[in-house]
């Protein structure tokens, strides 16, 4: 039995401090569900079981993550270890330093346990642009986990890992934890370091936890927040303690719901679901109001050419000459960098590059370009005003539940739309999170959104966990 | 409507130094010019006098760091991934035309 790997973080720590278990205990079992389970889940890419016997045999530490086992999305750089972004273009890659976040987990005490799948450079909410093939949706092995953070959250609900790290640009950790029945932390721009995360969209990337309940997203959250000198864009604010906005108390909290998210388009059980999570958060005394956020309709829009304008000149920096793949028979050194890119990439990225690059492009910059980040400020002041009125945000995270795999390949634009609610808070650079609040009939999971203002994260929290604690949907778990 | 046509994405894919074949054009151009239709809903809105935000953090100034001297990748740390290498140099093909 594995029966440990289907516990949290919070727990696993209070069985050790208690000296019921140990961390070398608690990583044999994982490698053991691993191997049960992955082949029809393959949420991994690498998994560690070597070096992570090692240090779980190893652990001393007696930091917040002491001992506990963390998966890490593969486009987070670890020292010396595969890191790929599930694409071709960077077979080999083993980074010569550690991301920011991977030491401040290793200082903290984590097991480090190996890499997630995810779409091709975080490209995608499906997880099938992966060039080692798509992860299947534990709840339902035909479908798709959601994406692009789909091996993290497909790994925490399957317990093949206690904790993971994923990265969200355009919803790449809520989509997923939500298909999942997990909780999926997107946090304040700015909040976590971004040094050591291979670039999508610089404007709109942040690393943020996937966990099992509200208590280890805070938990986790607590250990990789904070301002980091080799991220200019990470914020010098002190970190809160979020463990002490875990109350179980949402008494004259104003809570909003903006009408523009319960459009058509939206699934009907999926509403449902959402609406009695409000109604529920009401009972306990929070205080409900419609609000208006009037831009939502053009913020998919406005993602897909700020978004894709920055991956088309991040992803400049792949061509062959210092990492990765490079082409044979090259002629000349353009030619080069052509076939190697050209071979590098699959579908999906070769999409956005050109997308992007257009919206670059001489004679139409000021058109696209200039006009989504002019959008992009009206969008952010939409949640200005809204946040004059309410302290956090409810909506759905998802329009619907996971769909089948090949669903939606064929057509980018109806992919583009399952991101529709989550786009919004990464345009503005808002945190939040995505907790479970439902099932479907066909027993597939639903999630719930909270957003909250630029670094109250405890907002978010306190209402997320208030919901948890007086629901069980976080504790329902797929057969496997 | 603007339709993206086979020519424009040869052209744009030049620039992002990819090379697309005729199957690869035809797709591109069908989806480009869909995706860009819908996107161009953006030209409802009225944005005369809107500041563009080119970042989410509106407070955020210029960084700098102190002027010091710290540890940095050695020759061969940095040069680990290169896919072809000559001394401490990345090895590429030939850039100049002649001998």
């Amino acid at each position: 039995m594995e029966k440990l790997c289907s516990l949290t973080a919070h727990k696993l720590k209070e069985l050790m401090v208690k000296g019921d278990t140990t961390p070398l205990v608690i990583v044999e079992q994982l490698f053991s569900r691993i191997e049960k389970c992955d082949g029809k889940i393959k949420a991994f890419v690498l998994a560690n079981k070597e070096k992570a016997v090692k240090n779980a045999a190893a652990s001393k530490n007696s930091g917040k993550l002491a001992g506990v086992p963390v998966l890490l999305k593969d486009n987070i750089c670890v020292k010396g270890e595969l890191t790929t972004c599930a694409s071709k273009i960077l077979a080999g890659f083993k980074p010569p330093y550690d991301s920011t976040v991977t030491r401040k987990l290793e200082d903290a005490g984590a097991i480090l346990i190996g890499k997630a799948n995810m779409d091709e450079f975080a490209f995608g909410s499906s997880c099938e642009t992966s060039c080692y093939g798509p992860t299947k949706n534990p709840w339902d092995t035909t479908r798709i986990p959601g994406g692009s953070s789909g091996g993290s959250a497909a790994a925490v609900a399957s317990d093949e890992t206690i904790l993971a790290l994923g990265s969200d640009t355009g919803g790449s950790i809520r989509q997923p934890a939500a298909l999942c029945g997990v909780v999926g932390l997107k946090p304040t721009y700015g909040r976590v370091s971004r040094y050591g995360l291979i670039a999508f969209a610089s404007s709109l990337d942040q690393i943020g936890p996937i966990t099992k309940d509200v208590e280890d997203a805070a938990l986790l959250l607590s250990v990789i927040a904070g301002y980091d000198e080799m991220d200019s864009t990470s914020v010098d604010l002190p970190v809160p303690d979020y463990a002490k906005a875990l109350t179980n108390n949402v008494k004259g909290l104003r809570i909003g719901v903006p009408k523009e998210y319960f459009i058509e388009g939206l699934d009907k059980e999926v509403e449902a679901s959402v609406r009695s999570a409000i109604e529920l958060l009401k009972s306990l005394g929070a205080e409900v109001k419609e609000i208006s956020l009037p831009h939502t309709e053009y913020a998919v829009s406005t993602y897909y050419i700020v978004a894709t304008a920055e991956a088309s000149s991040n992803l400049a920096r792949f061509d062959g000459v210092q990492y990765g793949l490079r082409a044979d028979d090259a002629k000349d050194m353009i030619d080069m960098y052509i076939r190697t890119r050209s071979q590098g990439f699959g579908n999906e990225a070769k999409r956005r590059i050109l997308l992007g690059t257009y919206c670059l492009s001489t004679g139409y910059y000021d058109a696209y370009y200039l006009k989504a980040q002019k959008v992009r400020t009206k969008i952010r002041e939409d949640f200005d005003k809204a946040f004059q009125a309410c302290d956090c945000i409810v909506t759905p995270t998802s329009p619907t539940p996971a769909f089948k795999i090949g669903e939606k390949t064929n057509d980018p634009l109806s992919m583009y739309l399952s991101d529709i609610y989550t786009i919004p808070a990464n345009l503005a650079g808002l945190p939040a999170i995505s907790i479970p609040c439902g099932f479907s009939k066909a027993g597939l999971p639903i999630g719930l959104q909270i957003l909250a203002k630029a670094f109250d994260e405890e907002t978010m929290f306190r209402t997320a966990y208030t919901f948890e604690q007086n629901t069980e949907f976080h504790k329902k778990r797929p057969a496997l | 409507m603007k339709t993206i046509d086979g020519k424009i994405v040869k052209h744009v894919a030049h620039l992002a130094r990819l090379e697309l074949d005729d199957k690869e054009l035809k797709e591109y151009s069908g989806q480009l010019t869909s995706i860009l239709s819908y996107i161009s809903k953006l030209n409802e809105i009225d944005t005369t006098n809107v500041v563009p935000t080119s970042h989410a953090l509106t407070t955020l100034k210029n960084v700098f760091r102190k002027d010091v001297l710290r540890k940095s990748l050695t020759p061969d740390e940095a040069l680990a991934n290169a896919p072809a290498r000559e001394s401490d140099f990345f090895k590429v093909p030939q850039i100049i035309e002649g001998k």
